[in-house]
């Protein structure tokens, strides 16, 4: 619905009621990502712990979302169990329509439910129901049980959680509708500290479109960009695995807990081998043409004779690297086996996989024995994987209630924090060199979308501190723009400035069509306060002595350079942050 | 005469691009359910999606129970559509075996009315515009002419 205001529900758990508020604030915050951190700033409580029952977990989609294709988005804002500070995790599969047109831009989720429960909500409902039998579920079993309860088929969101959330690991995520996730920094324990298994999301509402002339013909323009260019090939095809064989090409794949960056045996996880031997079918989120969900099958036989049963799995790049190459398991259907065990314990697959790389190696040199680990981790042992995801997922004694909270943590403990490969958070698929280590390291979401410091490193050849430091402050605003709309950020060639210019001025916003990069640099400026509030200093960043062993195709890491990247994001950081301009309206 | 059939559902990836395209091209409206074809899952997403269209009946149930003539047969089967007579009774949705008349929350129904325009935005080729025979008398003739 266009508005020049938000419609924000807001439900308290503990006493099962909620409240409309409608929000001022449109042309300043945009939505998504700016208006889920003008939320926390009203209802956060940045000197609280995490798990403090009145911390808010907000959900919020942008002025397009719906309108356009690809704008198929939500941004997950809370006060994150990995770090104790302000965390933004985003999502796709049907949630982002599902809020649209149950007419919310944004879904704050206050308090502590007495039982453990599941919201629905729609353009017509609210209501937290007990699910108790629910508690200790798997994901996929939740999902299942919850389509019976709720109405709307098809039109719906389901976000659950596994025990990894119920446990409040850090490394819990939010599972939406099967084969989508608010993967990385603990929405999931967010959601167990609160109660809180599921929430149902229904779309049971619809809207008069734009007035004027302009949104038929450019929605048909762009719909047309999407689907009929090879603007989008790489993910329709054979999706992000695509960059398994080609980082590896390049040495910059990391593998074995990234004491090598490439490996001969890569080709048993490729993308190339995954879309031959196992994939399935593709699958989109909601209002995305494009279908990037790459559905691979596990079978497995369970008795003799010939009996088996076969399970259906989403893969991407960067879970293969976490359970593949980063293990060397290198085996398509073993990696298939190990995400399906992770998603339904509810982790985020990524930190598991990068966690359990660091335990083998720790298990190796004799930091942590069999008695921590309860069996014997080697690289490439898919089936102790199989078995360790689940003790992950369970915190089934200290030594995995300690990993779940985060490597680095277990590391501080055990020892071996030298080879634990974090940047700020578990790392991603990229061993790409000195600017995307400090990207994700230093970046709001420790995401390797936070900015493309992967595509520099590989585009660019000299060491320019400054320049990279400045293309990583512009690279991040303009995304911070596009999941403020929300848009898939793999629509990124297509969004560009002067198209959502375009979009916005079609459904009617002018005024933020017209101010895409003040409101942009605000956007980007709040966040940075929120997360400096909530306790983040870049100045006191460490990057583990393995990202600077790292030798790609360019040669070994210089650590001048990557020192010097460092302090000068982190100032930067510092200085966007304490720009005057007020984060309030 | 030419009908929707939804022939190829198996290739189907779940985007609603024809629901949606249907509501905004054909009914004017930002909606996945004011549409003559919605989507949903054959029982949970790991199960593939099938679409709820209309299977242009002919004679059509939904044109029988309509009271008032909102819904009258359309030649080569399904509905002709004509929105003003409609008194939302909901006599139609009622009426149809396979659930693919929607209500939105006025009583309004929503059906397809076979034009094809959500076909061009289905990225995996799963709709098709089929010829069928329009029928003369009787039942007979419209054998084989089903989706």
């Amino acid at each position: 619905m266009i508005r020049d205001h938000f419609r924000v529900l807001k439900v308290d758990l503990s006493t099962g009621r909620g409240q409309i508020e409608e929000i001022e604030g449109r042309n300043t915050y945009a939505g998504g990502s700016g208006l889920a951190t003008f939320l926390f700033g009203r209802m956060g409580f940045p000197d609280r712990v995490w798990d403090d029952p009145e911390q808010p977990l907000i959900f919020a989609i942008g002025p397009l979302t719906g309108y356009f294709p690809l704008m198929s988005k939500v941004v997950c804002a809370f006060k994150s169990p990995y770090h104790d500070q302000y965390a933004e995790s985003h999502g796709g599969g049907r949630s982002a329509l599902s809020m649209r047109f149950a007419d919310l831009d944004a879904l704050v989720i206050t308090g502590k439910a007495k039982r453990p429960s599941c919201l629905v909500v729609g353009s017509r409902t609210l209501e937290v129901k007990d699910v108790h039998y629910l508690w200790g579920k798997s994901v996929q079993r939740t999902g299942q049980m919850l389509r019976r309860l709720a109405g709307g088929s098809g039109h719906r969101s389901i976000l659950r959680i596994g025990r990894a959330g119920e446990n409040r690991s850090a490394m819990a995520c939010i599972n939406v509708d099967t084969y989508r996730h608010f993967g990385r920094l603990g929405g999931g324990a967010v959601m167990g500290a609160k109660n809180l298994k599921a929430i149902v999301i229904v779309g049971d509402e619809s809207f008069e479109l734009p007035a004027g002339k302009e949104y038929a013909p450019l929605f048909q323009k762009i719909y047309g960009q999407l689907t009929e260019t090879s603007m989008m090939d790489k993910y329709h095809n054979l999706g992000t695995p695509i960059n398994v064989a080609v980082l590896n090409g390049i040495k910059a794949m990391p593998c074995r807990n990234l004491q090598r960056t490439s490996d001969e045996a890569i080709s048993g996880i490729t993308g190339e081998t995954f879309a031959d031997r196992t994939l399935l079918r593709n699958a989109a989120c909601a209002g995305c043409p494009v279908g990037c969900i790459h559905l691979g099958f596990v079978r497995e036989k369970f008795s003799e004779p010939n009996q088996y049963l076969y399970r259906q799995v989403s893969y991407d790049h960067e879970p293969i690297f976490a359970m593949g190459s980063m293990l060397s398991v290198l085996d398509a259907f073993q990696v298939l086996t190990l995400l399906e065990i992770a998603e339904k314990e509810g982790l985020d697959v990524m930190s598991a996989g990068v966690a359990l790389a660091w335990a083998t190696e720790a298990f190796e040199k004799g930091l942590v024995s069999e008695k921590d680990t309860l069996i014997p981790l080697k690289f490439g042992d898919a089936r102790a994987y199989a078995q360790a995801v689940k003790y992950l997922g369970a915190g089934a004694n200290d030594f995995y209630r300690l990993l779940g909270q985060g490597t680095l943590k277990a590391a501080e403990h055990y020892g071996g924090t030298d080879f634990a490969c974090v940047l700020g958070q578990e790392m991603g698929g990229y061993a790409t060199g000195e600017v995307f280590f400090i990207s994700q390291a230093l970046g709001l979401r420790h995401s390797h979308l936070d900015a493309g410091g992967y595509s520099y490193d590989q585009k660019q050849k000299g060491k320019d501190v400054a320049q990279a430091v400045e293309f990583l402050v512009q690279d991040e605003k303009a995304r911070v723009f596009l999941t403020s709309m929300v848009s898939c950020l793999f629509a990124r060639e297509v969004y560009k400035e002067a198209a959502l210019a375009e979009c916005l001025s079609a459904v009617g916003y002018r005024n933020l069509a017209e101010n895409i990069d003040s409101v942009a640099r605000r956007v980007q400026k709040m966040r940075w306060q929120s997360r400096i509030k909530t306790g983040f200093d870049p100045e006191s960043v460490k990057i583990p002595e393995r990202f600077k062993q790292v030798v790609t195709w360019k040669g070994p890491m210089d650590a001048n350079y990557l020192d010097s990247l460092r302090k000068t994001y982190a100032q930067r950081i510092q200085e966007m942050a304490k720009s005057e301009e007020s984060s309030t309206a | 005469m030419k009908i929707l059939s939804t022939p190829r559902m198996e290739r189907c990836i779940g985007c609603h691009s024809c629901s949606l395209a249907c509501a905004r091209l054909l009914h004017k409206h930002l909606s996945w359910d004011k549409a003559g074809i919605r989507i949903q899952s054959t029982g949970g997403l790991s199960t593939g999606f099938e679409a709820k269209p209309c299977l242009a009946c002919d004679p059509a149930p939904c044109a029988t129970a309509c009271p008032t003539g909102a819904y009258s047969q359309r030649k080569g089967g399904g509905v002709v559509v004509r929105k003003k007579l409609c008194i939302r009774c909901g006599a139609c949705a009622q009426a149809c075996p396979v659930d693919a008349i929607y209500l939105d929350p006025s009583g309004e129904p929503f059906v397809c009315i076979h034009c094809g325009r959500c076909v061009e935005f289905c990225p995996h080729d799963c709709l098709e515009m089929v010829e069928v025979p329009v029928r003369t008398t009787g039942d007979e003739s419209r054998k084989g002419a089903r989706p």
